[in-house]
């Protein structure tokens, strides 16, 4: 239970006001600027974490001496937290990202007492003159794992291991769901919520119980490559979540959608470094490239090919999923024909899309 | 040349305080060997685990908010073991502190009332007593082991906590995050200032010294050491066991308490599906390093909060993974166990007899 709330979302609500430009100066240009990295898991959980060290690393890559990267890793959501912040800022970093959604307030703090310093904080919601957000737009990576699914399966059901009941997870399940009945309007969703981010026993337990109601194509929101394991023992094809699983199912694993945080990093440096730097709100997604999907296996050519389509047609802004009609559970129309979800009520979605069995609490 | 181990017959004064000096000193070089194992200069390292995090004002305050509740617990576990009572469930009398004291913060009106702070932190020392209460309850009722009932207990609290949130107290305005409202300002712990320290940070000294005083002066005090060290002793001179195992589990739970609606009125400022790192199991080594003594365990609780932050920075300055922590507490612990044995023993060294005839 202790990674409830690792991940978040972004909203725009409630947000307090940005900072004009340049309020942020750079370091000085001789010595290098010190970027501190603060992350829930350990570097090495071949996942969330494992994917921001990656990007990290990319960042010193390409910046070389002009920057000098740290990091802190296995850092509770609880006021821990706030004294590795303190140390990072007190030890000279002035560019800190915060990576999990449980250091919100603690950074809130933090970065009142630290004025000079820029904090950046992912899947959060509340900003400051130095405190940014940043999150990724998984939900058109699970459109996609959708429009797959609709080809593959043929009982028409995928199963959905779920985490905890906020708006992200829901609207990865409506994403999914809007995914497959693009390509067969009868499909539905089945979903466990596990009430967890990590637990590899219950995503598992979860992917057996969704396989032996019907389901025949598994995917997650979670954080282990376990419910893909059990998808592959049973050889049910299944997606990767946060960075490609292939070498967990190399047989089943359809593909993964993939958190790229190395290009904002650097971007986010660089406007450091320039003095540039200002508190933003980012939520990125395919157009940013921000979110790929990994190489696409265990397929026709012909679903890589619709898949890729896909693709393409959300980063151009062709195809903007969650447009109306959109129909809730109860049938009721919920945003009318020709309609878009703003971002601000996708980032308080609440309502589940017909076609998707079960309910949130 | 070769030692024998054996009884002194009595404590020695000069080890019962010398062993944990002992300790710190032969975990001193020992990480240093492991520092320079890991390739990383050993005099810097010690410097960055034990000196660089308290260089600063704002690492010397995190020290300070990260020991207090480990300094409230440990103490009253110090006087729950010394009376023999094995209370290992702090962390769940931290928790039902934590949510006695939320649920009225909660209810009522920000600042409604000013004694609103005060009755607060009051309904957060009866939660943990009473959570505690049940463990005595059951010990002396049913004979049932405190160890058990009051780790089961912990989880109960857990799963207490986390109903909350994810169901009647979850905050309405929080986008169905697993959390509760943020508490007003008229219900929360006051800082001092610019830092992060808080009440709580004097408070869990104060506290300390407190039972320190009722542990060494009262009556009270002499029959909770009585029934620990000596129980036969206790009941021919009429202590009344019972009686004792009462106070032990109440104040310690109370203690727990006290510290839990402080953590959540105070560092978090809102009820979370996790508001302890588990310092309810902590706070048992606080105890034992502190020699089962209140002014111990205020020492104890600041060299293992420093160890926490000794990691983190670490981390940041030296690329050290964070299992440095867990392995600084270990060492620490194995030596203070090990450097215990000279209170009680002593080396003799034995003169081999004459060489054997060939």
């Amino acid at each position: 239970m202790s990674s409830f709330k690792r991940r978040g979302f972004t909203a725009m609500l409630g947000a307090s006001a940005l900072a004009a430009p340049g309020i942020m100066r750079a370091a000085r240009a001789d010595a290098p600027l010190k970027v501190g990295f603060v992350y829930v898991g350990p570097v090495g959980d071949f996942g969330w974490t494992y994917q921001h060290d990656i990007a990290r690393k990319q960042a010193q890559a390409a910046l070389g001496t002009a920057i000098e990267t740290s990091y802190v890793e296995n850092v509770p959501e609880s006021p821990e937290c706030q004294s590795v912040f303190e140390s990072l800022a007190s030890s000279g970093h002035k560019l800190i990202f915060g990576t999990s959604f449980g250091y919100m307030n603690y950074m809130v703090k933090v970065a009142a007492k630290n004025p000079h310093v820029m904090f950046e904080h992912c899947t959060g919601y509340k900003r400051a003159k130095n405190l940014a957000t940043y999150d990724i737009r998984y939900y058109e990576g699970r459109y996609v794992q959708g429009v797959i699914a609709g080809h593959m399966s043929k009982t028409g059901k995928i199963g959905y291991v779920a985490s905890v009941p906020i708006p992200e997870v829901v609207r990865g399940m409506n994403a999914v769901t809007l995914g497959m009945q693009s390509v067969n309007p009868k499909a539905r969703l089945k979903f466990i919520m596990i009430d967890s981010w990590y637990d590899p026993g219950k995503e598992g337990d979860a992917a057996k119980a969704l396989i032996d109601q019907g389901c025949d194509v598994i995917t997650q929101h979670t954080d282990s490559p376990a419910p893909l394991q059990v998808a592959a023992s049973r050889h049910i094809p299944a997606f990767g979540e946060a960075t490609d699983m292939i070498k967990f199912a190399p047989h089943d694993q359809l593909t993964a959608d993939v958190n790229e945080w190395g290009g904002y990093y650097i971007k986010r440096i660089k406007e450091a470094l320039a003095g540039t730097w200002t508190s933003t709100n980012t939520w990125g997604g395919f157009a940013d490239g921000m979110l790929a999907m990994a190489p696409y296996r265990n397929m026709p050519d012909a679903v890589a090919v619709t898949a890729k389509q896909t693709v393409a047609d959300i980063a151009s802004g062709k195809n903007k999923i969650f447009t109306g009609p959109l129909t809730d559970q109860s049938g009721k129309i919920f945003v009318p024909a020709g309609q878009t979800m703003s971002d601000d009520s996708l980032t308080s979605m609440q309502t589940l899309v017909a076609g998707v069995d079960g309910k949130l609490s | 040349m070769l030692y024998r181990l054996e009884p002194r017959g009595e404590r020695s004064l000069f080890w019962s305080y010398g062993s944990p000096v002992l300790a710190v000193i032969l975990t001193i070089i020992t990480m240093m060997a492991i520092f320079s194992l890991l390739g990383k200069p050993p005099v810097q390292g010690i410097e960055t685990f034990l000196i660089t995090p308290i260089s600063t004002a704002s690492g010397l305050s995190s020290l300070l908010v990260r020991a207090a509740p480990l300094i409230m617990i440990g103490a009253g576990l110090a006087l729950c073991y010394r009376a023999n009572v094995w209370n290992i469930g702090g962390d769940g009398q931290f928790t039902l502190g934590a949510l006695a004291g939320a649920g009225l913060a909660l209810a009522l009106p920000n600042g409604a009332f000013w004694w609103e702070y005060p009755l607060v932190l009051c309904l957060g020392v009866l939660g943990g007593m009473f959570w505690a209460g049940i463990v005595a309850f059951l010990k002396l009722r049913f004979n049932a082991n405190e160890i058990l009932t009051s780790l089961m207990l912990v989880y109960i609290a857990q799963l207490i906590l986390v109903w909350l949130v994810t169901g009647p107290w979850r905050d309405p305005q929080g986008f169905g995050f697993p959390q509760s409202a943020m508490f007003g300002a008229g219900a929360t712990t006051p800082d001092f200032g610019t830092t992060s320290i808080h009440l709580g940070c004097l408070l869990a000294p104060l506290l300390a010294l407190v039972l320190w005083q009722i542990l060494a002066r009262s009556v009270l005090g002499f029959q909770l050491r009585v029934v620990g060290q000596a129980p036969r002793a206790a009941r021919f001179a009429g202590f009344s066991n019972a009686r004792l195992t009462w106070i032990a589990l109440l104040v310690s739970g109370g203690l727990s308490g006290l510290a839990g609606i402080i953590e959540v009125t105070g560092p978090i400022g809102q009820l979370t599906t996790t508001i302890t790192p588990g310092y309810g199991f902590s706070a048992v080594i606080v105890a034992f390093l502190g020699r089962l003594h209140p002014v111990g365990v205020i020492f104890a609780g600041l060299l293992l909060a420093l160890s926490y932050l000794g990691g983190d920075a670490a981390q940041i300055n030296l690329n050290m993974p964070n299992a440095i922590t867990g392995i600084f507490q270990g060492v620490l612990l194995f030596y203070l166990l090990g450097a215990d044995v000279l209170i009680l023993h002593r080396f003799r060294r034995i003169r081999p007899s004459a060489p054997e005839a060939a």
